[in-house]
């Protein structure tokens, strides 16, 4: 009884647009849900350092260089935002990071593609970027307060990653007929795994349901991933590359661009972690982490002592 | 001392003053061991971008906050005290600088 | 590819060093100590113990490739010959850089990077400090920059020195093992030749050896706050000054020169 009018009183406040706060009631499925997709986010974020940061010691001048390296030290800054907005919600990172090794968790499958050329680097910030963009700008409007903040600064600070990525790809396609030709092999290696990072079909997404009405998602996967293709085309018309669709072209009727058939098997195939890279990036998470142990449990003894000295001082 | 379990420290929150003469504005969360980490950490996270000139971190244990159910008792009792607002008083036609 | 041949002296057995020769060669060792700390330092990306930390590093590699960026431009101004910081940084070979020894050392775990950025720092914080009154001008500009940035590199790494010094026995070791394995190398950092020679007389270059004293005094504190012993002062390490390295200075720029070189027409 008492949990039904507390679950009115809940969607009363979504629907009038008041944002949950870590310590309001909440539908205890409201918070699985933004546990799972926020620690989701935050592993995306973590993992996807490692594709990008494959060529960081061999980006081929020093502004790349640290353009890049500013860049993926800002997807370690969202992962940490996100984190900190998840454990809002009564678990530790500690926990979320337990989820992730033991592949209880996911992250974006699209980070389980390798990074073969400097063209990729283009790749990566054009599309993978900018699809997350399309979607980080829709869940501003979340109903989750911290994980709503969280996005506000994550846009603001993504607005030039985006750039970075066409900036390299556009120059590429440019450059010699050999930058030319890895500019356009690393858009056809990407940009069928891009449109996927929205999600399976609305038709097929079994997570939609409650996550529309609790406001958690403001838009569905298919109606992001239009909105991505859409002003992703005339991108790549104007640097003279070719979107690997023979069936994208412009529906004057629906205002927005037709395109072809996803590959829904390889994506639930890289999902289930068969994709290409999978095992790497998990192994090189679960290292660096082995690695720090001893580090991490170095800093935590020495303040335990401090507190110590000071107790008995 | 010996069986300190490994984890990434405590949670602090952060707050920058973004420049001199406004109010500290709480920017986000962090982890850290000690006070100097924590200082060190939000500088490097949240102040990248030239956002700061003074940041305060404060562990978040040390930070009591009302509570959900203290809405009503709490900040109810404001709402019917209008003549705390200067909009409350009718001031003569043509009065200035007041 | 530098003209001059990577030999000591430059080759110029019997012809005289010029102010500005020298000074592209200072400029050279300060611009290529950056760079390879900053490479060194951007190893660590999405490797760091805790995410902060992570962070916290490759903040450290971009001010350092910032500094790179200033010294290898300006060694390119006073060449005069249209060199850019990218033709110093990627179409050099490896007798032509003149790093300290220090720098290149590998990152190994977290606490060799610590101990070795810290004996680091500590001469670039004193070194830059010194500079500012260079009367070089940009040399000076540089300095009073760059002391702000190391300034936090050293306080970043002696909070570590003191953390995993007073750790855990095990952090404890290890931290001494680090120090003890660098020190060999600390002695490169306060070589002298005749570019300083020359440069001290103009008053563009400090002496050195005013350096190491404060350096000795710096790294005595802070290791004294870790509760670690400074090793004895045994046989030093040297050949920075003449381009000569270790091993794995090779390995690092194959790395990073890899694209420049792979395709020489390409712009990027």
């Amino acid at each position: 009884m008492e949990d039904a009018k507390k679950l009115k009183e809940f969607q009363a406040k979504i629907d009038a647009e008041i944002k949950i706060e870590p310590k309001d009631w909440m539908p205890e499925d409201y918070r699985k849900h933004l546990q799972r997709q926020i620690s989701q986010h935050a592993h995306s974020e973590v993992i996807g350092m490692q594709p990008e940061g494959n060529w960081i010691s061999r980006a081929p001048s020093l502004r790349a260089k640290v353009v890049l390296l500013a860049k993926i030290q800002d997807e370690a800054g969202h992962g940490q935002y996100l984190y900190s907005a998840a454990e809002t919600l009564g678990k530790s990172r500690d926990e979320y990071i337990e989820e992730l090794q033991t592949e209880k968790a996911k992250y974006s499958s699209i980070f389980n593609y390798p990074t073969l050329t400097w063209a990729d680097m283009g790749a990566v910030g054009w599309l993978v970027d900018g699809a997350a963009i399309v979607n980080q700008v829709s869940l501003q409007r979340t109903s989750y307060g911290p994980y709503a903040r969280a996005m506000v600064r994550i846009c603001k600070e993504e607005s030039f990653h985006q750039r970075q990525g066409y900036e390299i790809i556009a120059h590429m396609a440019q450059g010699t007929p050999e930058q030319k030709a890895m500019a356009q092999d690393a858009l056809n290696r990407f940009w069928w795994p891009s449109i996927m990072m929205f999600g399976p079909h609305d038709s097929d997404s079994p997570n939609t349901g409650n996550a529309t009405k609790w406001k958690i998602k403001r838009e569905t996967n298919d109606e992001l991933r239009q909105k991505f293709i859409d002003k992703t085309v005339g991108q790549a018309e104007i640097i003279g590359l070719t979107i690997p669709d023979p069936d994208l072209k412009w529906n004057e009727a629906r205002g927005h661009y037709d395109f072809g058939k996803m590959d829904w098997d390889e994506f639930w195939n890289v999902v289930k972690g068969n994709g290409p890279c999978n095992k790497q990036r998990l192994d090189h998470h679960k290292k660096a982490h082995a690695e720090g142990k001893w580090v991490r449990e170095a800093a935590l003894t020495y303040a335990h002592k401090e507190k110590q000295k000071q107790l008995v001082a | 001392m010996d069986n300190i379990k490994d984890n990434q420290g405590d949670v602090w929150e952060v707050f920058v003053q973004s420049k001199p003469g406004l109010p500290h504005k709480h920017a986000g969360s962090l982890h850290a061991t000690d006070k100097e980490m924590a200082l060190q950490n939000a500088r490097d996270l949240y102040t990248r971008r030239n956002e700061g000139t003074c940041i305060w971190v404060v562990p978040l244990n040390a930070i009591v906050s009302s509570l959900p159910d203290d809405v009503g008792a709490f900040f109810d009792p404001a709402n019917d005290k209008a003549y705390r607002h200067p909009t409350h008083y009718v001031m003569p036609e043509g009065a200035k600088h007041i | 590819m530098l003209e001059t041949p990577p030999l000591a002296n430059g080759g110029r057995e019997g012809l005289k060093m010029t102010t500005k020769d020298a000074l592209i060669k200072y400029c050279l060792r300060l611009g290529d100590t950056s760079l390879i700390l900053g490479q060194r330092m951007a190893e660590w990306c999405s490797n760091g113990p805790t995410l902060e930390e992570d962070i916290a590093l490759t903040n450290l590699s971009l001010d350092f490739f910032g500094q790179a960026r200033t010294m290898l431009s300006y060694a390119g101004e006073l060449e005069g010959k249209g060199k850019s910081e990218d033709d110093f940084a990627f179409k050099r070979n490896e007798r032509e850089f003149y790093n300290t020894l220090l720098s290149e050392r590998p990152n190994g775990h977290f606490g060799d990077t610590i101990a070795r950025n810290f004996l680091h720092d500590a001469f670039l914080y004193h070194l830059y400090s010194a500079l500012r009154n260079s009367k070089d001008e940009i040399i000076a500009a540089h300095s009073a920059k760059s002391i702000k940035e190391v300034t936090y590199h050293l306080r970043h790494s002696s909070e570590w020195m003191v953390r995993l010094g007073g750790g855990t026995e095990e952090s404890h070791q290890k931290i001494q093992d680090s120090i003890n394995d660098l020190w060999m190398f600390t002695g490169d950092l306060f070589a002298m030749n005749e570019v300083d020679e020359i440069l001290i007389k103009e008053g563009i270059a400090v002496n050195l050896k005013d350096i190491k004293k404060n350096w000795d005094n710096t790294v005595n504190e802070v290791l004294h706050r870790a509760t670690l012993q400074r090793p004895e002062d045994a046989y030093m390490q040297s050949g920075s000054l003449e381009g000569r390295h270790a091993e794995c200075l090779g390995h690092l720029l194959a790395e990073m020169q890899f694209l420049p070189r792979a395709y020489p027409e390409a712009t990027w």
